[in-house]
């Protein structure tokens, strides 16, 4: 079962809140040494980014990220677990789970529409 | 000679009754599994062996092993929809699998009980607090959606989406159908709890929904006879006994909240009572407390006190204390005031009060106000009550409650 993980920064961090946070290269080895870690990467600050639609057959392009994400998004990886606990104590274990936000977002189903 | 059995189609149907819940509930879980996590089939197969049995039952009589027999005709009912399915698609290697499965139950002792893996299942964290508790009573207790939808005041079609929502998050995200491991325990318990706890909170409300309350009591039941090492479960049940037996007491004959202190106490049920606080001594001899064992510590205070007055206000006090030191709340050092004016008179308990008000935090929460003006009356300041009253009545969420605060604010 592939989960997205979306490594996401909070917004309000409060002070003290990312204390005893696990360290990302323990945790990069450990995942990568299971093969839980798919593929990875960050990904550039929210003004780096480009909006793509296309409305009337015209392709719209935004200076920027998409509103709903707004500048959130900082990182992602493909976790490859057994069910969503095990991603769940993947994602816990990051210390960006302390620091900002983690999304996991299963796969689309095999087979379905 | 025998006298008056009852018709073989009455024997079906009361048996039916009887273990209509548990069967449903254990044979559910079991079609998951088998299915694979499809519950839409796993409901569909148990409703009709369900149905066959009513047929079957009434003219044959009943079974000696009725939940095999039930278990069983489900599944074969899922393997041939299963099979039908699969014909010319990638399924055939699931059902090959199948066909090595034992062909059936014989016995009712063989049949595995996984309502505690359904249980854990249906109060995942990850799934929002109302799909648990929709998926919860529709998995467990086998009631429809229509039953679910009509206790939870919203129409059919919005609980059938919030249904069909939870059982596919269920699925996408892979939630798995099992007890977490002991070391998830710990944040898995409590969300069990409390989803069963909402379901008895929902039935005790105003005005009361006897089923819910009946069928969370049931549940919690199952829960300690499947975990009899987690005195927090026992806690829950003999908190939701405690409450229950006083039932008959707390709305007068024109619906009317009665406080505690002004109910009927002959009318409290003493054999839910002594089970209840048996239930509870039993947890506490584990010596592991937590909020559910010291709320329903509390609750066995009043309910085994011959009246208000006579209750063991300082001990109540004492558990106030612990339960706001292991699970700090607003609400719960508002109850500890009411107590502590019990103790030591309304004068004691107002500056607490007041400090509560003072947090800003429970503006919105009319028994805030209304406590308030309960102990301002006591202590004669007649104004400030009025004016406390007046408050909690503007914001009092039902009928009931307006008029019994409506009732305090006239002289007399």
């Amino acid at each position: 079962m592939k989960y997205l993980m979306l490594v996401c920064i909070d917004p309000d961090p409060k002070p003290g809140q990312a204390d005893g946070a696990p360290d990302v290269d323990d945790w990069v080895k450990e995942m990568d040494s299971k093969q839980i870690r798919l593929m990875c990467n960050r990904v550039l600050q929210a003004r780096d980014a480009t909006t793509v639609l296309v409305r009337n057959r015209e392709v719209l392009l935004t200076d920027g990220p998409y509103a709903e994400t707004k500048d959130l998004i900082a990182g992602f990886d493909v976790l490859e677990c057994a069910d969503i606990d095990e991603a769940i104590q993947v994602a816990a274990r990051h210390p960006m789970a302390w620091s900002g936000v983690i999304e996991l977002r299963p796969f689309w189903p095999d087979g379905e529409d | 000679m025998h006298t008056a059995r009852k018709p073989v189609t009455e024997q079906a149907t009361d048996l039916i009754a009887e273990i209509y819940t548990d069967a449903w509930s254990r044979i559910v879980g079991i079609m998951l599994r088998l299915t694979g996590g499809d519950w839409d089939l796993a409901e569909e197969c148990v409703q009709d062996a369900f149905t066959q049995a009513l047929q079957k039952w009434s003219v044959s009589g009943v079974p000696r092993q009725p939940l095999a027999w039930l278990t069983t005709t489900a599944r074969n009912r899922a393997i041939d929809r299963m099979r039908r399915a699969s014909i010319g698609t990638a399924k055939l290697r699931e059902v090959a699998a199948l066909d090595l499965e034992p062909p059936s139950y014989t016995s009712d002792s063989e049949i595995p009980d996984e309502r505690l893996e359904l249980m854990f299942t249906c109060c995942h964290p990850s799934l929002n607090l109302e799909a648990q508790v929709a998926l919860t009573l529709r998995s467990l207790t086998g009631m429809s959606t229509g039953e679910i939808a009509r206790a939870f005041l919203v129409s059919e079609r919005t609980m059938g989406q919030r249904l069909f929502r939870a059982k596919q998050k269920v699925v996408h995200a892979r939630i798995p159908f099992r007890v977490p491991p002991t070391h998830l325990l710990p944040e898995r318990l409590p969300a069990v709890l409390s989803v069963l706890y909402l379901l008895f909170n929902e039935g005790y409300g105003d005005p009361p929904k006897t089923r819910l309350c009946q069928e969370a009591i049931r549940l919690a039941r199952a829960l300690t006879q499947l975990m009899p090492d987690e005195p927090e479960a026992q806690g829950m049940l003999a908190l939701m006994l405690l409450h229950n037996a006083r039932r008959h007491s707390r709305f007068d004959t024109n619906g009317d909240l009665v406080t505690l202190e002004e109910q009927d106490r002959s009318l409290w049920d003493t054999a839910e009572i002594d089970e209840g606080t048996a239930i509870l001594e039993r947890a506490l001899r584990q010596r592991r407390a937590g909020p559910f064992q010291i709320q329903a510590a509390i609750a066995a205070c009043h309910a085994t006190a011959p009246s208000a007055a006579q209750t063991d206000w300082p001990e109540i006090v004492g558990l106030f204390a612990r339960l706001s030191r292991i699970a700090p709340s607003l609400v719960v050092d508002l109850n500890r005031a009411v107590a502590i004016a019990m103790v030591d008179g309304p004068e004691a308990a107002l500056p607490l009060v007041d400090a509560i008000v003072e947090t800003g935090q429970l503006d919105d929460y009319y028994l805030l106000h209304a406590t308030r003006a309960d102990l301002l009356r006591r202590a004669g300041r007649m104004a400030e009550a009025s004016e406390s009253y007046r408050t909690a009545l503007d914001l009092a969420p039902t009928n009931a409650e307006r008029r019994f605060i409506e009732s305090r604010l006239r002289p007399g």
